[in-house]
């Protein structure tokens, strides 16, 4: 199978949804003069022209009039050139976007994707660097995507766009470069559906966005202590797909929740909850979270690797569970 | 367009709907029937009902909280709105929205708004969507003075211009936001002026005065749907009543009240205009207040007669993908 990129993933994505379907259009700062912050929407004004529109610096108008566009019959892709920005749109996102179906009793439909850009890879501090994922989760109406590799940022993002409700869609920014097998024939993943990304009997490692390299990495490291690790990548964290973490979990009686984020209040411990609820007579040890402490990002490198959860934090969970 | 008596009597008509519909709102929330804010459009009632006799059943509107009379004017069917006020099954919006929310998707109208200044995005919105489709259709979109000061109407008029989308911005200056007169809060008089930062037309009307609102939205709805771009139009208008239910009035005099119901009033200013061309005598009068009457007491029986919706209902319209499937 070939092997792209997890940007050009997306890219592709988006070119074939919109050669699919003339209702969907990208919207967004610099998405035209530069491809993109991150250069996912290059080609589309040359392919897709007058449905690529370049807005002012306004991130509440441009999730706004996309949420009336959605409302409209169209499909927008709204581009955030770093998910710390949503702060700007939280009315459009969490009161328009959101509760429109409900609030006029299923009449209305917000098919909407805005795309996050989100972590700190790019060395640029405490409103640069946020993976919020956890606020999203906690809004009815909203759904909230996170896909890993560049196979599921493509299948994802089709999904995404064909969507009849909202998506956050958030995308690592670490993770654009790096290279996957994705297929050359269509394909989508569906929303809600999670991805066991390697299989193993000892311990659940549930692990989200750019943890889940990290995960397969202290799964092969922590093969030399004997143990064997599975790792479930949920994929999406809302809706989420419960019988799957579940089901492994009851199997291995373990589970070690990862992410980016801080772990306070953070997505996972929602799954941690859920897993404490629904698994707990099968769990042989408790269930422990890796992540972020509860401090904005900082910027030096020394301080921003101290914050970020790594490898070996994984695998001290591990052998903690397996103790 | 011209405005002949055949337009002005259903104007008139629609008026007066409004009127008695937020009236009987009114006694019905004193009564308990109707529950949460009610925030009445008596007064400013020449405003929706002046712009949207221009409308098609396709242009989109996008209301405030103070919405009933866009809904009305729009052309929603006033039965369900009285019963989405009392949170029936048969509602609007199937008792999930309220006051608040009606909405009418059937007629495009993308209804009421919560949030100030909430509309005006997604309003600029559908504007965008006619014009990627190519379609002729209009969008109108109505806020409040309050809003003005919103990030919102800043950054979609800014949109609005941009791309020339065939919208009209309708602002109903009242002159209270809540409870504080404008000229304590606003930098700018009049909120036409506003429009030139804007680069569009803008123009400040009496809003009182329905004669003068149908000629400048006709003229703003027929620039937006030849493709001119959008219009800033601020209606100088007046709220009879308070913000919302139980408003104190602390902020303003019973005499300024007294003055613009008694003078002001936008019906008995149509009626003259219309007395003064013979286009509708009293027998006619009557007959317009009994027609609107009877039919808000048809309403009233609607929604009275109308079950609640199932306790379970409040899980669904979520999501589509994941319907009955909330815990």
């Amino acid at each position: 199978m070939r092997t792209i990129s997890y940007r050009d993933g997306l890219s592709e994505a988006l070119h074939e949804e919109m050669a699919r379907d003339d209702s969907v259009f990208v919207i967004g700062e610099d998405v035209i003069a530069h491809g993109g912050y991150y250069k996912v929407t290059q080609g589309i004004e040359e392919r897709f022209p007058g449905r690529i529109f370049e807005t002012p610096i306004a991130e509440a108008g441009i999730v706004g009039v996309s949420v009336g566009a959605a409302m409209a019959g169209m499909r927008p892709v709204v581009e955030l050139m770093y998910l710390d920005f949503v702060t700007c749109a939280m009315d459009e996102v969490v009161n328009q976007a959101a509760k429109m179906r409900y609030m006029t009793g299923g009449q209305a439909q917000v098919p909407i994707v805005i795309r996050l850009p989100c972590g700190h890879g790019r060395n640029q501090a405490a409103q640069h660097s946020q993976t919020l994922e956890s606020w999203f989760m906690h809004v009815p109406g909203l759904q909230v995507v996170v896909p890993s590799t560049p196979r599921d940022a493509k299948g994802l993002m089709k999904t995404a766009v064909r969507s009849p409700d909202p998506v956050l869609f958030f995308e690592y920014n670490r993770l654009y470069t790096t290279e996957g097998e994705v297929p050359e024939e269509e394909y989508t993943i569906p929303i809600g559906k999670a991805d066991i990304k390697r299989d193993g009997e000892d311990v659940t490692v549930i692990a989200v966005g750019t943890m889940v390299a990290k995960a397969l990495d202290a799964g092969v490291r922590l093969e030399d202590d004997g143990y064997d690790i599975e790792v479930v990548d949920p994929r999406t964290l809302s809706p989420l797909d419960v019988e799957t973490i579940c089901e492994s979990v009851t199997r291995t009686g373990r589970a070690v929740v990862c992410e980016e984020d801080t772990t306070f209040a953070g997505g996972g411990a929602e799954i941690a909850a859920m897993i404490g609820e629904k698994c707990f007579p099968s769990l042989k040890a408790p269930v422990t979270r890796v992540g972020a402490p509860h401090v904005p990002m900082p910027f030096s490198a020394e301080l921003v690797n101290h914050v970020i959860p790594d490898v070996p934090q994984i695998v001290a969970a591990v052998r903690h569970v397996m103790a | 367009m011209t405005l002949t008596a055949d337009i002005c009597k259903k104007m008139y008509l629609d008026m007066w709907r409004i009127r008695l519909f937020e009236e009987e709102a009114e006694r019905q929330a004193s009564l308990g029937t109707v529950l949460g804010s009610l925030h009445m459009y008596c007064g400013e009632e020449a405003v929706a009902v002046g712009i949207c006799a221009h409308l098609r059943d396709d242009d989109y509107v996008a209301g405030t909280h103070r919405s009933h009379g866009h809904c009305l004017a729009k052309g929603t069917p006033m039965d369900r709105m009285m019963a989405e006020l009392f949170g029936k099954a048969t509602g609007s919006c199937a008792g999930k929205g309220g006051s608040m929310h009606v909405a009418d998707f059937s007629i495009n109208l993308l209804g009421a708004n919560g949030i100030v200044g909430g509309g005006i995005g997604p309003a600029t919105g559908t504007a965008l969507a006619s014009k990627i489709r190519g379609t002729d259709q209009v969008s109108v979109c109505f806020f409040g003075d309050g809003a003005v000061a919103r990030g919102t109407f800043h950054e979609a008029i800014t949109m609005g211009s941009l791309w020339k989308l065939p919208v009209v911005y309708m602002c109903e200056n009242n002159q209270y936001q809540q409870w504080v007169p404008r000229k304590n809060v606003a930098v700018v008089d009049s909120v036409a002026d506003m429009a030139a930062s804007y680069a569009i037309p803008g123009v400040s009307i009496d809003g009182q005065d329905i004669v003068e609102v149908y000629e400048a939205s006709s003229e703003a709805i027929e620039r937006a749907r030849s493709g001119g771009g959008p219009t800033l139009i601020e209606a100088r208008t007046y709220r009879f009543d308070g913000h919302s239910k139980g408003d104190r009035e602390e902020y303003r005099t019973r005499e300024e009240v007294e003055e613009w119901r008694a003078n002001r009033d936008p019906i008995k200013l149509l009626r003259a205009h219309m007395a003064e061309r013979q286009w509708l005598g009293d027998t006619d009068d009557e007959a317009v207040q009994e027609q609107a009457k009877a039919e808000v007491a048809a309403a009233v029986r609607f929604a009275d007669e109308s079950p609640f919706p199932a306790p379970d209902a409040a899980l669904t319209d979520v999501l589509e993908s994941t319907e009955g499937d909330r815990s």
